[in-house]
C-alpha cells in the first residue's frame, strides 16, 4: 500500500471540491473493494476522503412514486428495506445474491456501482492490463478469460462490470444523483452512468473530476414478477458467470405467446449491465426467450475460455422466462 | 518398541466405556476460540520484532539484470533490503527447502527476490513496492501438456515411480470389454486458513523460529542445512498451527528470509505470506494427467490394469505426484502396471497436498470403475466386490485389515442406493438428480516418534514431545491416550507440542502423526505404568490404573503419592518394523453422492453425501468425524470448483485469490455425514489405530463425478466438473437428439 493523506469533509459539497483540487484522490465509503486494490497497489491514491460520515445514508419515497437511495445506504439494509422488498424485489434479490453478509453490512450503494473488475491480470501489477496502466496491452485476451466479457469488448480490454446491483439498477430505470465540485447537480440515466472499454477501459463511468455520487433514484415500480437469475461456480460469495434481472408481466394471451411486458438485464456479459430493449420487444412480440437472446447476443464473441457464456446466456434467460410464466 | 508383530491385547484393550474414543471437545478448544492461543505470527515470546515483506518476482523464468533497492532503502521505517546482491552465505538445499535470493536466476514465477525489513509491516509494504527489477525475460515452460514429449522417469523416493506384473499388454488386448481412458486433474491450492507465518531470532550462532509448520524435525533439519547450521542450533517452535493440508510439510522460503534477515540485523524478523503470495511462494498440488486402461471379462472380472500419471515438478526437482501408487493395491487383477513421469516446468513448487497421489489418483480411477460398471451393466459396487483382491494384488502380501466391502454395503444401506435411477432418469424441477459412490483407500504409515512423560507429585501428568496440531484434535487425542492408559482423568494431563526442544516425533502429515505420535506416547505409558507398579509394590498382573489410582490385588496406591517429590519421568519411542513388509496396510471407506444438475445451467449442487470408514481404532468419535467430513468436503471441492489455472504464456496462477479461487463455502456443502465401522489393527501400532486425516478425501470427488454422469448421462474426465463443460455435454446431446429427429 501507497503511503496516503486521509480526509474527512463536513459537507457533501466540501467532499466534491476537495476531490477536483486533488486528482489523485480517492472517496472511501465501505473500502470492501478499494482497500483490496490499495494494498495490492492497483490503486494508489494519494489521498482518501472519507464521506461515511455525509448525511448520504436515506432511503426516501420520492414525489412521484419513486424511491430515492443515498449513496451511503449499505447493501445489506437496501436489501431489507421494506419498500425495495415490496416493490423493487429484483433489486433487493441482486443484492443480496452478491458477496456475503459481512460485505453487504459494509459495502454502499455508489461503491457498489464504482466497484471495479474482478478481471485476474488486472488483479496483478506484473501483468499487461490497460485498464490498471493504459497502453501496457490486455492479457486477458490470448490468457484465462473464464470470467471475461464477450459482448461490447474491444481490442485494448474484455473486462466485465461484476455487480449484481448494477444489473439490477440497469432494469429499473435508474437514475444516478451527482453533484460537482461547482455545486451543479446532475441526473445521470444507469444506461450512460458505465461505459464499454473502448480505447479507454480505464475510464470506467461518464463520472467527472470533482463529481460526487449522492443517491440513486428508481422510479415508480414496475408491475410483474421480479427475478435475479445469479448463474455461478459455488452456491454462494462466487461472482456471476451470467445474470439476469427481469422484470415480467404476463401477456392477455392475444397473440404475445404468454409475456405482456418484459425488461431485462445481463450481467457478467459486459464492461456494463447489458440491456438491449429490441430484445424485450422481440420477447413481448414472439413469446420466445431464443428470439430475445439472438437480440441480446448479436456481435457476442467469445475468446476461449469464456465462450460458454454465449449459450449459458442463452439457456438463463430461457430459464428466466419459463420461471415466469410459472409464476 | 518396532512394530514388529501384532501388538495383541493391550490396556487399551475392552474399555468401551473409556476416555479413549469418547467425542470429547478440543482441550485447547477454548483458548483458541477467546484468540489465546498464539499462532507463530502472534507469539509475544521474542521482543521488539521488525517486519519483512517479501518482493516476488514478476516472471517465470530468466535472469535479474538489475535491482534497484535505493529507493525502498529510504523509505520510511525500512531497516534492511536484503537481494541476491547482500544475502549473507548460506549452506545446501535439502528436500524442498532452498536457499533463498541465491543468484540471479528466476525459475518460476513468484519466485522470492528481494525481502524488505522495516519498523512496521506497512512499511515494509509499502517499500516492497518500491523495489524495482529489471529482467531478461526467457520464455517459460509452463504446460504439462505441452511438454509431454519431454517427461521422463523420477528417480525414485519413498516408493518407485514404475511397478508391473504379468503381461499387462497382452492381456489387455485379449480382453472381452476393455476400457481406455484419459483424466485430467488441475493444480490446486491448499488455501489453508493461517498464512505461512515465522517470527526468527538469533542468540549467538543458534536461531529460535517460532513458525507455521506441520513437522518441525525435518524443518529443523532443512532449515539447519539452508543456514549452514548443525541442526542443534536451530529450533523451531509451532504450538497452534491453523491448518497445514501438506503446506506446512516443509519451510518455505519467509522462514529462511526471517533467520537471514535477523541475522543481519540483530533483532527478531516476522513475517507471513500474503493470500495471494500462498499461491506461488507456496507450495501447490500439480496438475495431473491420467491414462486408465482396465480390461475385464463380461463378467466384470478385471484381468488387466494399467494406471499411469504425468505431473509437473519445480525447475530442479523431482516430486512426483503418485497418482497410481493405490492403485496397486486396490483391486484384484493378474496383469497390471503403474508408471508416473514428470516433467521439470517453470511453474511454482509442486508438493504434497491432503492424500497426495491418493486424492488426484482416485478422482481418476474410481470414475474409470463407474465406466467400466456402466459398460458392463453392473452396479458400481458389484463391480469392485467382484475385484475384491485376497491379498494385496501387487505386493503379495495380507493386507493388516480390509473392510472395503462392509464398508460400501453398510453405505449403500445407509444412504439408500437401491433408490439410483438410470443415467439422465430422474428430475426435480428443473433439477436433474444422480447418485453416484467410489471406495476410498489410503495409505496408513507409521513413522518414528518419540515422547516423554512426567507424573508430577500433583498428580498431574505431563507430556512432551515435538508434535504439532495442525488443527486436527492432536492435543486432545494424546490426553485422551495417557488418560485411558494412566486411568487420569483428562483434566490431569498437560500435553506440551510444537517444540524441537522436546523429544523428536513424526509431527502431522500423511495420515501418520495420531498413530505415529500416539504411539510413541502409549510406549512412554506403559513404561511408567511399569515404574508405578514398582515403586507401589504391586503385582502387575490384574493391576487397573483408574480414578488416579493404582490398584492391584486388595491394595490401591494415588499415582500421586507414588511420583514422590520429584515426580517420575519415562520416555516411550515407536519406530516402524516389519510388520510394514508382511502386511499391506490402509485404511478403507467408500463414498456416496447425490447430485443435483441444474438442465438449463449446467450448475452442480450437492444435496447430500455419507462417508463409511474403517481406521482401526477411533481414538476420539468428534475429532475423526470432523476429520473425515472435511476431507468429503475438500472433495467436493476437487470434483466441483478448485482449479489453480495456470496461463502458460506468464507461468502464473491466474486465480490467484480467494475470490477465484474457490473452495466450497458452507452452502456448498449441505447435508455431509461419516460413518465409522468399528475395526482394530493390530498390525498398524499398538493403538490398533489407522490413519484419517486424508481418507475422507480419497475418492470423495470421484462419487460425486459419478453422481454428475448417473444425473446427466454426461462424462466430464476433466477436473473441476465446472458448469462450462455440462453444457458441453447438455448441447452435444441436445445436437444427437436433433440429429435422430
Amino acid at each position: 500500500m501507497k503511503a496516503f493523506s486521509y480526509e474527512r469533509p463536513a459537507s457533501i459539497q466540501d467532499a466534491a471540491r476537495l476531490s477536483a483540487e486533488r486528482p489523485d484522490a480517492k472517496f472511501i465509503a465501505g473500502g470492501t473493494n478499494l482497500l483490496d486494490l490499495m494494498k495490492l497497489r492497483i490503486e494508489t491514491p494519494a489521498t482518501l476522503i472519507d464521506v461515511n460520515r455525509l448525511p448520504l445514508a436515506e432511503v426516501a419515497d420520492t414525489t412521484d412514486g419513486g424511491l430515492r437511495i443515498g449513496a451511503l445506504v449499505r447493501n445489506a439494509d437496501l436489501a431489507a428495506h421494506p419498500r425495495v422488498r415490496k416493490d423493487y424485489a429484483v433489486l433487493a434479490k441482486a443484492l443480496l445474491a452478491g458477496a456475503s453478509g459481512q460485505l453487504r453490512n459494509k459495502a454502499t450503494t455508489a461503491g457498489n456501482l464504482l466497484q471495479r473488475t474482478r478481471c485476474y491480470y488486472f488483479y496483478d501489477t506484473a501483468m499487461p492490463c490497460n485498464k490498471r496502466e493504459p497502453g501496457s496491452g490486455c492479457a486477458a485476451i490470448g490468457g484465462f478469460n473464464r470470467i471475461m466479457a464477450v459482448l461490447g469488448t474491444s481490442e485494448a480490454c474484455i473486462a466485465t462490470n461484476p455487480s449484481d446491483m448494477n444489473v439490477a439498477l440497469r432494469a429499473l430505470d435508474a437514475t444516478v444523483e451527482t453533484l460537482s465540485a461547482e455545486g451543479r447537480a446532475r441526473q445521470i440515466p444507469i444506461a450512460a452512468f458505465h461505459r464499454l472499454p473502448g480505447d479507454t477501459p480505464q475510464v470506467e463511468t461518464s463520472l467527472e473530476r470533482g463529481e460526487i455520487i449522492t443517491a440513486v433514484t428508481l422510479p415508480k415500480p414496475v408491475a410483474g414478477v421480479h427475478i435475479y437469475r445469479k448463474v455461478r461456480d459455488r452456491a454462494s460469495y462466487a461472482f456471476a458467470t451470467v445474470s439476469v434481472a427481469a422484470i415480467l408481466t404476463k401477456g392477455d394471451g392475444k397473440g404475445n405467446g404468454g409475456i405482456g411486458q418484459a425488461r431485462f438485464a445481463f450481467g457478467g456479459l459486459a464492461h456494463k449491465p447489458w440491456r438491449v430493449e429490441e430484445a424485450e420487444a422481440a420477447l413481448v412480440r414472439t413469446g420466445q426467450a431464443d428470439a430475445a437472446a439472438d437480440a441480446v447476443l448479436q456481435g457476442a464473441r467469445g475468446y476461449g475460455s469464456n465462450d460458454f457464456k454465449i449459450p449459458l446466456a442463452r439457456r438463463t434467460l430461457r430459464a428466466v422466462v419459463a420461471e415466469a410464466a410459472r409464476a | 518398541m518396532e512394530m514388529n508383530q501384532p501388538i495383541g491385547h493391550t490396556p487399551l484393550d475392552g474399555k468401551p466405556e473409556g476416555l479413549l474414543g469418547r467425542p470429547i471437545d478440543r482441550i485447547e478448544g477454548r483458548l483458541k476460540v477467546t484468540g489465546q492461543a498464539p499462532y507463530a505470527y502472534e507469539t509475544r515470546e521474542l521482543k521488539n520484532p521488525a517486519y519483512g515483506f517479501i518482493v516476488t518476482a514478476g516472471i517465470a523464468a530468466g535472469t535479474i539484470r538489475s535491482i534497484d533497492t535505493q529507493a525502498a532503502r529510504t523509505a520510511p521505517g525500512v531497516i534492511h533490503v536484503m537481494t541476491h546482491e547482500n544475502v549473507p552465505a548460506q549452506g545446501e538445499k535439502k528436500e524442498q527447502v532452498w536457499p533463498q535470493l541465491a543468484g540471479r536466476e528466476v525459475r518460476f514465477y513468484g519466485q522470492p527476490v528481494a525481502f524488505v525489513v522495516a519498523e512496521t509491516f506497512e512499511q515494509a509494504r509499502a517499500a516492497a513496492g518500491l523495489v524495482t527489477l529489471t529482467y531478461d525475460v526467457a520464455k517459460p515452460k509452463a504446460s504439462l501438456r505441452a511438454a509431454m514429449p519431454e517427461t521422463y522417469k523420477p528417480k525414485p523416493a519413498q516408493t518407485d515411480p514404475d511397478s508391473a506384473l504379468g503381461d499387462f499388454e497382452g492381456a489387455f488386448s485379449a480382453a472381452a470389454v476393455k476400457l481406455d481412458v484419459e483424466y485430467t486433474t488441475p493444480a490446486q491450492i491448499h488455501a489453508q486458513m493461517e498464512p505461512h507465518a515465522t517470527i526468527a531470532s538469533w542468540e549467538g550462532d543458534r536461531v529460535v523460529l517460532f513458525t507455521a509448520n506441520q513437522m518441525l524435525n525435518r524443518g529443523q533439519k532443512s532449515l539447519a542445512s539452508v543456514l549452514g547450521l548443525p541442526p542443534e542450533n536451530v529450533r523451531l517452535v509451532s504450538r497452534y498451527v491453523g491448518g497445514g493440508f501438506g503446506s506446512k510439510l516443509q519451510a518455505l522460503p519467509e522462514a529462511t528470509l526471517a533467520a537471514l534477515a535477523s541475522k543481519v540485523i540483530r533483532r527478531p524478523v516476522k513475517v507471513a505470506l500474503t493470500r495471494q503470495q500462498e499461491f506461488h511462494v507456496g507450495t501447490h498440488r500439480t496438475d495431473t494427467i491420467q491414462r486408465i486402461r482396465l480390461g475385464a471379462d463380461k463378467d466384470g472380472r478385471l484381468g488387466a490394469i494399467a494406471h499411469e500419471s504425468w505431473s509437473a515438478a519445480a525447475e530442479g526437482d523431482q516430486f512426483f505426484e503418485t497418482s497410481a501408487n493405490v492403485t496397486r493395491s486396490l483391486y484384484a487383477a493378474p496383469n497390471r502396471i503403474t508408471r508416473h513421469r514428470i516433467a521439470n516446468l517453470n511453474t511454482p513448487i509442486a508438493s504434497a497436498m491432503r492424500a497426495p497421489g491418493e486424492a488426484v489418483g482416485q478422482l481418476a480411477f474410481e470414475c474409470a470403475m463407474d465406466e467400466l460398471a456402466e459398460h458392463l451393466s453392473l452396479d458400481p459396487i458389484e463391480l469392485r466386490v467382484r475385484n475384491e483382491p485376497a491379498e494385496d494384488p501387487e505386493k503379495k502380501v495380507p493386507f493388516s485389515v480390509r473392510q472395503l466391502v462392509p464398508c460400501m454395503r453398510e453405505g449403500a444401506r445407509l444412504f439408500g442406493w437401491d433408490r439410483r435411477q438410470a443415467p439422465a432418469s430422474t428430475r426435480e424441477g428443473q433439477w436433474m438428480l444422480g447418485m453416484g459412490m467410489s471406495a476410498a483407500a489410503r495409505l496408513n504409515p507409521l513413522m518414528p516418534s518419540s515422547a516423554a512423560i512426567r507424573l508430577g507429585p500433583d498428580g498431574i501428568l505431563t507430556v512432551r514431545m515435538a508434535m504439532t496440531d495442525i488443527g486436527t484434535g492432536t492435543y486432545t487425542i494424546l490426553a485422551q491416550i495417557a488418560g485411558e492408559m494412566l486411568g487420569l482423568p483428562i483434566e490431569r494431563i498437560r500435553v506440551e507440542l510444537g517444540d524441537t526442544a522436546f523429544p523428536a516425533a513424526s509431527g502431522s502429515g500423511g495420515s501418520f502423526g495420531a498413530g505415529s505420535a500416539g504411539s510413541a506416547l502409549y510406549v512412554a505409558c506403559d513404561e511408567l505404568r511399569q515404574t508405578l507398579l514398582k515403586a507401589a509394590d504391586l503385582n502387575p498382573e490384574g493391576a487397573v490404573f483408574a480414578d488416579g489410582r493404582v490398584a492391584s490385588g486388595n491394595r490401591s496406591e494415588a499415582l500421586a503419592d507414588l511420583a514422590g517429590a520429584n515426580g517420575i519421568e519415562a520416555k516411550g519411542e515407536i519406530k516402524p518394523g516389519e510388520m510394514k513388509q508382511k502386511y499391506s496396510q490402509y485404511s478403507f471407506g467408500a463414498h456416496f453422492a447425490e447430485v443435483g444438475v441444474d438442465a438449463d445451467t449446467g450448475e452442480i449442487r450437492l444435496r447430500r453425501m455419507l462417508g463409511v470408514f474403517t481406521g482401526g481404532r477411533i481414538l476420539n468419535a468428534k475429532t475423526a468425524h470432523s476429520q473425515a467430513i472435511g476431507g468429503m468436503t475438500f472433495g467436493v471441492g476437487a470434483a466441483l470448483m478448485e482449479e489453480a489455472a495456470i496461463d502458460p504464456r506468464y507461468g502464473s496462477f491466474v486465480n490467484h485469490d480467494l475470490a477465484e479461487y474457490h473452495v466450497p463455502v458452507h452452502a456448498d456443502i449441505p447435508a455431509i455425514d461419516a460413518v465409522f465401522l468399528p475395526e482394530l489393527d493390530d498390525k498398524a501400532n499398538p493403538l490398533k489405530s489407522k490413519g484419517l486425516g486424508e481418507l475422507g478425501i480419497c475418492g470423495a470427488g470421484a462419487a460425486v463425478a459419478n453422481a454428475v454422469y448417473n444425473a446427466t448421462g454426461i462424462r466430464i474426465r476433466e477436473y473441476p466438473l465446472t458448469l462450462d463443460k455440462v453444457l458441453k455435454g447438455f448441447e452435444e446431446q441436445e445436437a444427437r437428439a436433433q440429429r435422430r429427429s
